[in-house]
């Protein structure tokens, strides 16, 4: 049977095999297509935003903008000088990460060694609405709960600050960083953990010594993505953080992130080709630049330590 | 059924198993078996694919209390004093004194040395300069320290198998356990390798009582004092492995060793 059917169709009349053939590549073109988009997507938006803020260069220089320490670009006397919005965010960011980073590798450690199935079956479903809640509604929980009630402990606390946001950041990231680290934590052979028992190890020794550092390098790209996610973030620090662009590594301190100087400038109406205008691109530019990095170096950590065990 | 011949009892018995069940859930594995381990020889434990070699030797370090739904019956006991498997008894304690080596090399994601001072550490061991000691001493009993005393702060899976499975010896070595398990340690590796582990085990019976699951009678003949035979969960014979290999008491047995099945 195989063997007929095979030579029917090596001698099909050329025709039928040219229609199949050409199916086949539409198909594959079609697929290739579709995989190609994001990447076309993705150069399109970068070229997009360099070419938009090519505009601010001409007036002012790539050095100004770099080191420069005020950001007033709307403002008379205009400053450019992009080093306060980045040290917003990278204070907020900071402080959602030293949140992040411990309470989301504990309940991953916790969920994949320690929780019974019971226990994971309950845990689970809750990070997932965690993670599900709209940033908006992170944003007021910010302002309207967390910061009132920080300022029960810090009378002097601004009503907008980095604390807050940066600490509802936090939150919100955790669910990413538990579950990815979860994953790779579960993925780490049961041999391993069997060879430190059979060692006379405890259960918090095994899970510390042998399960978290054979599972580090899809922890530590998770770690990486949680920056790139805190970095991008914008309606809670919009809403929580405050507006105003000044160099300060203070959390108590109220500071405009990069995202959030965007979101304001974008809700404005100004005219296309001002150079307010041409500045959130430059920011935006900068902005998908960073997340971009990370975003590369976390799937290049999960990668190269991939086989460790 | 149970034949435990009095040549067995001439050495000091290490450990003693008696009228042991064990229980995957409602599966019994182990059936009503009985075995003693004479200390500082290598008992080969032998028997068909399934017959419950890889159960009844992770009874030994309480392996099975790690896993829900999994019990036992019967008593082990260490040097005539303490039966491991009481309830009473922690499970930690026990693998304190009892070392294993596994099927497959599962060295830890860390350097050669943290590798094998592990188990130290483990046990609170701070003393640097005996750490490094016992570790030598451990790469030295199995026969690693030549091939890795100038890279012993490299990963250790940038070892070969065969000197993979030579670590987790050194390691299970390097606490000074009582008795080894060694789960079929060599069917992951070469011939060479093989040969290499086959003939630094002798040495260790100096220091340890040893008792080796293995699918290859050549193996159980080279390396062995004593063979047990399993077969269906039960210990259908144990004596010296001569015996075993020339006159079997029971017919399966002469069968399993010959070759005749498997
Ligand atoms: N975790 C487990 N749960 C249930 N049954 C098991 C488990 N492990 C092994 N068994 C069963 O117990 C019996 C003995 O297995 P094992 O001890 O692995 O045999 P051997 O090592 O001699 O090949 C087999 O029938 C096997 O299917
Ligand atoms: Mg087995």
């Amino acid at each position: 049977m195989a063997i007929s059917s095979l030579s029917e169709a090596i001698a099909a009349p050329p025709r039928k095999q040219v229609i199949r053939r050409l199916k086949e590549r539409f198909i594959e073109s079609l697929l290739f297509l579709c995989a190609f988009s994001c990447v076309a997507v993705t150069i399109a938006i970068m070229v997009i935003l360099g070419t938009e803020s090519i505009g601010l260069f001409k007036t002012v220089s790539v050095w100004e903008f770099f080191t420069g320490t005020e950001w007033a670009p709307l403002f008379e006397p205009a400053k450019y000088g992009i080093l306060p919005l980045v040290c917003g965010t990278l204070t907020t960011s900071a402080i959602a990460l030293f949140v992040a980073i411990p309470i989301g590798t504990t309940i991953a450690l916790f969920l994949s060694e320690f929780a019974s199935q019971k226990v994971r079956v309950w845990v689970k479903p809750i990070l997932e609405i965690l993670a599900g809640v709209p940033t908006v509604v992170y944003g007021y929980f910010a302002l309207l709960f967390v910061t009132p009630l920080l300022q029960l402990l810090f009378p002097d606390l601004p009503g907008f600050n980095m604390l807050a946001a940066g600490l509802v950041m936090g939150i919100m990231i955790v669910p990413q960083i538990s579950s990815m680290s979860e994953d790779a934590m579960r993925s780490v052979p049961d041999e391993l953990r069997e060879g430190s028992y059979a060692a006379g190890a405890t259960k918090l020794q095994t899970a510390w010594n042998v399960v978290f550092p054979a599972a580090f390098s899809g922890v530590s790209s998770s770690y990486i993505l949680g920056i790139s996610r805190a970095v991008g973030e914008t309606m809670i620090v919009s809403i929580a953080a405050g507006l105003q662009a000044k160099i300060s590594f203070n959390p108590m301190d109220s500071a405009a992130t990069m995202t959030a100087y965007i979101v304001q400038v974008s809700l404005g109406d100004l005219p296309h080709a001002s150079i307010g205008y041409q500045t959130i691109f430059a920011v935006g530019f900068l902005l998908v630049s960073m997340t971009l990095i990370f975003n590369t170096i976390g799937h290049w950590l999960k990668r190269h330590y991939r086989e460790q065990y | 059924m149970i034949n435990i011949d009095s040549t067995v009892s001439q050495a000091p018995p290490k450990v003693e198993v008696s009228n042991l069940n064990f229980y995957y859930g409602d599966k019994q594995a182990i059936k009503n078996v009985n075995l003693v381990l004479p200390k500082n020889k290598i008992t080969a434990l032998i028997g068909p694919s399934g017959c419950g070699k890889t159960t009844l030797l992770r009874c030994f370090n309480r392996m099975h209390d790690l896993y829900d739904g999994n019990r036992y019956e019967g008593e082990i006991v260490l040097d005539g004093q303490v039966n491991i498997l009481s309830r009473r008894i922690d499970p930690i304690e026990v693998r304190m004194r009892v070392g294993m080596v596994f099927q497959r090399p599962n060295p830890f994601p860390k350097s050669i040395f943290e590798n094998v001072a592990y188990g130290l550490r483990v046990r609170g061991e701070k003393n640097k300069s005996f750490i490094a000691d016992k570790v030598e001493e451990a790469l030295k009993a199995s026969a690693l320290w030549d091939e890795v005393n100038d890279r012993l702060k490299d990963m250790a899976f940038t070892l070969s198998g065969g000197q993979q499975q030579r670590l987790c010896i050194a390691r299970a070595l390097a606490t000074d356990p009582e008795l080894i398990l060694f789960d079929e340690p060599t069917s992951a590796l070469d011939p060479i390798a093989t040969r290499n582990i086959e003939d630094l085990m002798d040495g260790l019976k100096k220091q340890v009582t040893i008792l080796i699951v293995t699918h290859s009678m050549q193996q159980a003949a080279r390396l062995s004092d004593y063979t047990a035979f399993m077969y269906l969960g039960e210990m259908l014979e144990c004596d010296r492995t001569e015996v075993i290999f020339k006159q079997a008491a029971q017919l399966r047995t002469r069968d399993y060793v010959s070759g005749q099945f498997g």
